[in-house]
């Protein structure tokens, strides 16, 4: 599902976030990236989501060559791409509903159908209820969960999350990983870039372990 | 946490199981759950047509400041045009009836211009010869000029015969031309003193008009280009604002089509709005000059009416605000969305 070649990143100014970094992660499994702040984790997952392009190596996602993709072709790969980020990233403006629903309008699916995928999704993470409010109203789990349920909507085959717990409490949190496993039990490939490290290890999956910019251990 | 993934997978399994089945196979793209691209195409248009209105009326007095500053460049050249185009009507309307007055000989009795009028008719290029007497200018004289006094005491009646000639206009020829070839003719009769047009000045009006008719093309120019800047300002404005949104939509995949479409389309709704308060204001305007200009043409004996935009007008009116309110937005569209990437 995801493959990194020798990959490196550098940013002008010569910082190199990532040094010749190799892995595999194949389809349907689950996989976590750890590492001090700093280590790469976060460029990572910016290399896979096509918001930065490698300096060098190669990135193989869900088949596509990330380096030979043209820029107008970045659109079709993201749709196949749920990303979860740290800070939410919902949109204040809209409700609950119109923020879940974002993805599946970009894709262009019929509103009948939109409103049954996004139901089935805020079902999922428990937020039914909420659809017609604002993110406002919600608590930072609650927040969290509606992000989750917008990557998930148009079920990409791959999930990417940026310390999806980060501002969460350690209950919470468990909730929050427990989605990601059940999305994972039904084939979802997922990767989460993330330091609870205490939680991580309790869930037993592989972890992949970055340390300025080099992968140092891959359990 | 079971039950709802399998509740997921119930609500799917119906619609990929039908896709198949040829009783199904005719149903039109918009019942098919994943749209055909185009239907999706303009489904999305049309979604992103209301959805911009709406965006725009969650902020209806900005909008409205923004649409009236349009409408008001709008107006002011389409307003000159029509009171331009009104001018010209009536100029055009003296112009049907230029004439020439022909000041004969003082020897010339009122009989002797008769038959001179009777004969200059018989000519193809003139369509009427309307007799002045003597007696009868002299009477004219009298009653407008006030001199009546003076002219008692005059020993007989110093005015000439006048003929009013009206040229029959060769379509073939200007009108300016025909009307050259008749002068000189009738100044070239042993009868006539002087043949001169009435309305030289008509010529000079209609020259100033030409003045007036390139400085409203030019103010037209100008004021298209402010509508097109403030445009382009006020949708770069709300790009900015809206950076967190384009940010998210490009994050799940959105295309730069898609992202562009409701700022254009914003732009569309400021140059309709934009027009129609243009037409508002115009046609308001030319109501207040209504009366005003009724009171002058029943001084002048006509029944001038000034003319209002008609049909084809208020369209090109309102044509000319989209096109313009969707090129500004083009202009900021193509040069801000680019700087917005996702972090």
């Amino acid at each position: 599902m995801i493959q990194f070649n020798q990959v490196s990143k550098r940013y002008p100014g010569g910082y190199e976030a990532l040094n010749q970094v190799s892995f595999q992660i194949k389809r349907g499994e689950m996989a976590f990236l750890t590492g001090h702040s700093g280590a790469g984790k976060t460029t990572l997952l910016r290399l896979i989501a096509l918001i930065e392009r490698a300096s060098q190596g190669q990135i193989v996602v869900n088949g596509q060559h990330l380096g030979r993709l043209p820029n107008s072709g970045i659109p079709y790969v993201r749709r196949g791409i749920g990303v979860i980020f740290q800070e939410h990233r919902l949109l204040f403006d809209r409700t609950i509903f119109d923020n879940v629903a974002l993805p599946l309008v970009i894709a262009g699916y019929r509103h009948q159908d939109i409103r049954r995928r996004v139901r089935a999704a805020l079902d999922k993470v428990g937020l039914l209820e909420k659809e017609r409010s604002y993110p406002i109203t919600l608590s930072g789990g609650q927040q969290q969960r509606v992000g989750i349920a917008r990557a998930v909507v148009n079920k990409p085959p791959l999930l990417l999350a940026d310390e999806p717990t980060g501002n969460l409490d350690p209950d919470l949190s468990r909730e929050i990983m427990q989605l990601f496993l059940d999305f994972n039990q039904v084939g979802v490939t997922v990767l989460i870039a993330s330091h609870a490290l205490g939680l991580i290890k309790s869930l037993q999956r592989r972890v992949l372990v970055l340390e300025s910019g080099k992968l140092i251990a891959d359990q | 946490m079971d039950a709802p993934i399998r509740r997921k997978k119930n609500t799917r399994r119906p619609a990929r199981k039908s896709a198949p089945t040829p009783g199904r196979r005719k149903t039109p793209g918009i019942f098919r759950s994943r749209l055909r691209p185009l239907d999706a195409w303009l489904l999305h248009h049309l979604h992103v047509l209301v959805f911009s209105l709406g965006q725009l009326s969650r902020t209806p007095f900005p909008t409205l400041m923004t649409a009236a500053v349009i409408g008001i460049a709008l107006a002011l050249p389409s307003g000159l045009y029509l009171l331009l185009d009104n001018a010209r009507q009536l100029s055009q309307s003296w112009d049907d009836t230029v004439r020439i007055s022909v000041f004969l000989n003082i020897d010339v009795s009122d009989v002797q211009a008769q038959q001179l009028a009777t004969k200059l008719q018989q000519r193809s290029e003139i369509q009427q010869v309307q007799v002045i007497s003597r007696a009868k200018a002299l009477a004219e004289y009298q009653q407008l000029s006030g001199f009546s006094k003076a002219l008692e005491t005059l020993d007989g009646n110093p005015l000439p015969a006048v003929l009013v000639v009206q040229p029959q206009l060769n379509p073939e020829l200007g009108a300016s031309q025909n009307s050259q070839v008749l002068l000189a003719l009738l100044q070239a009769l042993p009868e006539v003193d002087i043949a001169q047009f009435d309305m030289r000045w008509l010529k000079r009006l209609l020259a100033i008009m030409e003045i007036i008719h390139r400085s409203v093309l030019v103010l037209a120019a100008l004021l298209g280009l402010a509508v097109l800047l403030i445009t382009g300002n006020t949708i770069r404005l709300s790009i900015q604002n809206r950076r967190q949104e384009i940010e998210i939509n490009k994050l799940f995949g959105a295309t730069d089509a898609f992202i562009r479409r409701p700022f254009l389309y914003a732009g569309l709704w400021y140059g309709l709005f934009g027009a129609v308060i243009a037409w508002s204001l115009v046609q308001l305007a030319f109501a207040l000059l209504q009366n005003p200009v009724q009171k002058l043409s029943v001084l002048y004996q006509s029944h001038y009416q000034l003319s209002v935009f008609s049909y084809q007008d208020v369209f090109l009116l309102l044509a000319t605000g989209v096109v313009l309110g969707l090129a500004g937005a083009w202009l900021a569209v193509s040069r801000h969305l680019q700087e917005i990437q996702p972090r």
